[in-house]
């Protein structure tokens, strides 16, 4: 068995090798990829072996008939068939591939990498798709001098960075009988935040001799208006009733809390977590004290995110939760 | 944006594509349903129209077993119809209807272009039928369709429209025209066919048959059909008089159907003198004569010439056939020929045509002399009161003694058959000759054009020292049928092809034209046989090439062909004229962004300008400004437009950040 396996690892090597040499994987590239013609990889598809195989009938029907016009219609199709290659070649080079807009999510969510395709030629280009795992992929038309965004959706498992890898686009425009298709591994990272524990543990108290009263943040809210729901926003404070009159998920605000303000310490935590479910339980205390309008800090082991509150401290505290410990290997 | 599988083929087709097909699927089909049996044309046509109906009204489409079942009936119905299923047109017919209930159950992609596919393979059916330049046409337009049809399966975002994909495809066949060239001439062609034909494959065909009795002729006279065209060298185009094309050579007799003899004697030993040279391009017949004028100084090659002046092809005549002859008009032949052949041609059945008999025995007592015989005879028909005509009344028992003594009433068959059996009842062999006499000239192409309607029977009698003689016994009653054709000799009240009289010049020469037309076509187009290829290459330099050597050729002119149709596609991706103000404007931000103020992908021109004036107050108003011309240009459409372009430029040249 040993030789056996060595042997079966050693061809899928050069297998590997022999298809980074055809497609040219040079792993993830910054900035705009153009799909210049080296690039582009076409082969028939399917009904393309079909349709050959059409024609191939056709053309035997003609010889045994003698049909002349058979001989041409077959060869006009048979061409045409040909030149769709080109046109569907055509359809993807050239393209100008960079990466778009990207929003951190949640571990367990599905982050959505936008893909901007730039078209400067003068003709359109039609269902060009662009797909990561195979299974499904979102056909998009780009205009003619216009760009078009596709959206990768990736699972996010883990917390960190996260990089959607090798994408391949595609085309089978204009008759469906080639398949065009390209590598993109662009250089774009998704930040992934812990997946917030639910249900958490309640906040810890608030810190004594802060100066305003403990009290104060709890129980008197003053309900301040709705805004739109956010991953990670408490159940306990979305408005229901508005999502039965308008189906959109919104989040209650209350005022009043401001001046509430605590830390959120690693140390905090029960000591039998493990540090990974330790980062969900304080990304689920950032989620929460947000929600609630308090100021809090966090505090890891080797860093310290002081006192402030509003969507860019929310953002910032989940980020070192997200990078806490691991090779940031953003460049 | 709109996600889908990777593979397209199991998306669902829309109510436009599945519209598209239908609609393709008919126009393909249509001249076979024209000719169909009814019921095949109406159940075709009903499928059709309920699919179209169910788009609209969305009922259940009938399941796979109740389609299996209609196409069982389907089949049972052609085999009564043409008694097989394999046939030339049960094979058709029940590739139409296969097609037709493929269409009730397209419901994917993939189906989609499957059906397609057979479309483009049904299109080819068409021309078991017909080849002709109208047929061609529409079957061109037919695949541009269905090629549309399948561009429409390919669309996933928002539908470009009709035009869109009638142009895609016009252009995807218009820049195949190369390389369809190209296999056109250069493919390998192989003499069909490959296997064994239907037994209906040619039926329809028209021609001479190898017996003749009365009124057998008539059916030919009035068909408007191509027998042959004949285009002779150097324009020695013989006076009508001269044109005899000899075909089936008639010896036995039954009292009433002359026939030809199974077997021939073939011989190597033509008239010599044959100086009429010209080029016969026969139309298939599916027998295997090939038509030459009297006589025949050659053979065609694949063929053998008999004692009788026959000129027979090895195998029927399926295909459209060219071939080289030299004639020599008028020639003698057969002056030696042994008394057995001689006596085959004196044979007459006992007990028919009684009258005749006793009427050739009184001739032969007048005259001695055969050939005094043979005027006299021709005097009688000329004198006697003997009508030239399409419409005799029928015969009876002993039609002979009928026409000659009672109707007189007749159609060169009827002359030619009462000649020859008073001959041979006088004791001097004779036969009769089937074939075509005269042809109409085409001064714009050239060519004789000889239909069906100009078949003609004449007589050949054998004389001591002479040979066989040709004796024309209608040229006796109606001189003008031999001199002036057909058209002229017939009374107006008998029934002709529509044209064959030529009334109009107008629509005379309209018709010679598109008959000139249609020779070329069938020289150039249907006729590029493996023997013109052959031609072709030599041409080319090629001549005694072998396969190697053409495969080279087509693989380098394919090659060729190829690269002009990427040329031609790939010329559209060259690049957008840009803009000058947005070439202007970049020129601009590149001078921001080196003075440390980029502009953000995603950043509108007013809002970088607002945070460029922000981040530079003392560059504010020169960008402003700028901003302001510039988005007026680009945006508004600012009329005055090349002023203010002139303006942009000169403020960005003069932006110093």
């Amino acid at each position: 068995m040993q030789p056996l396996t060595a042997t079966l690892s050693a061809a899928a090597a050069l297998k590997g090798r022999i298809l980074d040499w055809i497609f040219q994987w040079r792993g993830p590239e910054r900035g705009t990829i153009v799909l210049v013609q080296r690039r582009v990889f076409i082969l028939p598809t399917r009904q393309g072996l079909l349709f050959g195989g059409v024609i191939l009938l056709m053309l035997l029907g003609s010889v045994n008939y003698d049909l002349s016009l058979g001989f041409i219609l077959s060869f006009l199709l048979g061409a045409s068939g040909i030149q769709s290659m080109l046109h569907t070649f055509r359809n993807l080079a050239n393209l100008r591939i960079s990466a778009g807009r990207v929003t951190p999510v949640f571990a367990g969510e599905t982050a959505e990498f936008h893909i901007r395709i730039a078209n400067a030629a003068r003709m359109p280009r039609y269902s060009v798709a662009v797909t990561r795992d195979r299974d499904t992929a979102d056909y998009v038309d780009v205009p003619a001098d216009g760009e078009a965004v596709a959206t990768v959706p990736v699972p996010a498992l883990r917390r960190g960075w996260l990089r959607p890898g090798r994408i391949t686009l595609f085309t089978f425009f204009p008759v469906g009988l080639f398949r065009a298709w390209s590598y993109a591994d662009l250089d774009m990272h998704c930040l992934v935040y812990p997946a917030p524990v639910n249900p958490g543990l309640p906040l810890p108290r608030l810190q004594a001799g802060d100066g305003k009263g403990g009290a104060q943040g709890l129980g008197q809210d003053e309900f301040a208006g709705l805004r739109p729901y956010r991953p990670g926003d408490s159940p306990r404070h979305v408005a229901w009733k508005a999502v039965a009159r308008n189906d959109l998920l919104m989040t209650k605000q209350f005022a009043g809390r401001v001046a509430a303000e605590l830390w959120l310490s690693w140390d905090q935590l029960p000591p039998e977590l493990d540090s990974e479910r330790r980062l969900e339980h304080l990304a689920r205390w950032v989620l929460d004290a947000d929600a609630e309008g308090l100021a809090y800090g966090l505090r890891l082991p080797g860093s310290v995110i002081p006192i402030d509150s509003g969507a860019a401290h929310r953002a910032e505290c989940l980020r070192a939760l997200a990078l806490h410990e691991t090779a940031a290997d953003r460049p | 944006m709109k996600r889908l599988p990777t593979a397209l083929n199991s998306h669902p087709l829309v109510s436009r594509e599945i519209h598209w097909l239908t609609a393709a699927f008919l126009f393909a089909a249509a001249p076979h349903l024209l000719r169909m049996p009814l019921w095949i044309s109406g159940l075709v046509a009903g499928i059709a129209a309920m699919r179209l109906l169910q788009l609209r009204l969305r009922f259940a489409l009938p399941r796979k077993w109740l389609l299996a079942l209609v196409a069982v009936a389907a089949a049972g119905g052609i085999l009564l119809q043409y008694r097989t299923l394999f046939g030339r047109d049960a094979g058709v017919s029940m590739l139409v209807i296969m097609l037709a209930l493929k269409l009730l159950e397209t419901h994917t992609r993939r189906d989609g272009m499957l059906l397609g596919f057979l479309g483009c393979f049904l299109l080819v059916t068409n021309f078991l039928h017909s080849q002709t330049i109208p047929t061609a046409l529409y079957m061109l337009i037919c695949a541009w369709f269905l090629l549309a049809t399948l561009i429409g399966l390919q669309y996933t975002g928002t539908w470009p429209g009709w035009r869109h994909q009638i142009q895609r495809a016009g252009v995807l066949m218009v820049q195949a025209v190369p390389l369809m060239a190209v296999l056109f001439l250069l493919f390998p062609r192989v003499q069909g066919p490959l296997w064994g034909l239907p037994q209906d494959a040619y039926a329809g065909l028209t021609g001479l048959s190898d017996n003749m009795s009365p009124g057998s002729l008539n059916n030919l006279i009035l068909s408007y059909d191509v027998a042959f065209r004949a285009e002779f060298k150097d324009g020695r185009t013989p006076e009508a008089k001269d044109l005899y094309w000899r075909g089936p050579v008639l010896w036995d007799y039954d009292g009433r159907t002359w026939t030809a003899p199974r077997l021939t004697q073939s011989t190597e030993d033509l008239p010599a003198g044959g100086d009429l040279e010209y080029t016969v391009t026969l139309e298939p017949h599916n027998k295997r004569w090939l038509f030459a004028l009297e006589f025949p100084g050659q053979k065609p090659p694949r063929a053998i010439a008999t004692r009788d002046m026959q000129l027979l092809s090895f195998t029927p005549v399926r295909s459209r056939l060219r071939y080289e002859m030299t004639s020599a008009i008028g020639a003698a032949y057969g002056a030696d020929d042994d008394r057995m052949v001689l006596a085959r041609s004196l044979r007459l059945p006992a007990d028919s045509n009684p009258r005749a008999a006793a009427f050739a025995a009184e001739l032969r007592n007048r005259h001695r002399e055969d050939r005094d015989l043979v005027s006299a005879v021709l005097t009688l028909f000329r004198n006697e009161n003997f009508v030239y005509t399409l419409t005799p009344p029928l015969l009876g028992q002993h039609p002979v003694d009928e026409f000659l003594f009672d109707t007189r009433r007749g159609f060169c068959e009827h002359y030619a058959s009462a000649f020859t059996v008073l001959m041979r009842a006088a004791g001097i062999p004779a036969r009769v000759v089937t074939g075509y006499q005269g042809g109409e000239v085409n001064p714009v192409g050239g060519y004789i054009l000889v239909r069906q309607a100009d078949a003609h029977a004449w007589v050949e009698v054998w004389l001591e020292n002479a040979g066989w003689v040709r004796v024309d016994p209608t040229a006796a009653v109606s001189p003008a049928r031999v001199e002036r054709g057909i058209a002229s000799a017939l009374p107006r009240s008998d029934p002709l092809p529509m044209f064959v009289r030529g009334d109009f010049a107008m629509l005379q020469r309209m018709r010679l034209t598109w008959d000139s037309i249609t020779y070329s076509w069938n020289q150039w187009v249907l006729g590029y046989n493996p023997e013109r290829q052959r031609r072709f290459l030599s041409h080319l330099g090629f001549s005694e090439a072998g396969w190697q050597t053409l495969s080279v050729v087509l693989v380098v002119f394919a090659g060729m062909a190829v690269l002009i149709g990427a040329g031609l596609a790939l010329r559209d991706l060259r690049g957008v004229r840009r803009d000058p103000a947005k070439l202007a404007y970049d020129r601009f931000c590149r001078k921001l962004s080196r003075r440390g103020v980029p502009r953000g992908a995603a950043e509108g021109p007013r809002v970088f300008a607002s945070r460029a004036a922000r981040q530079r107050p003392d560059l504010a108003a020169a960008i402003n400004d700028i901003t302001t011309l510039y988005v007026g240009l680009r945006y508004a459409g600012d009329s005055g437009t090349a002023e203010a372009l002139q303006q942009l430029e000169r403020r960005i040249r003069a932006f110093k950040p």
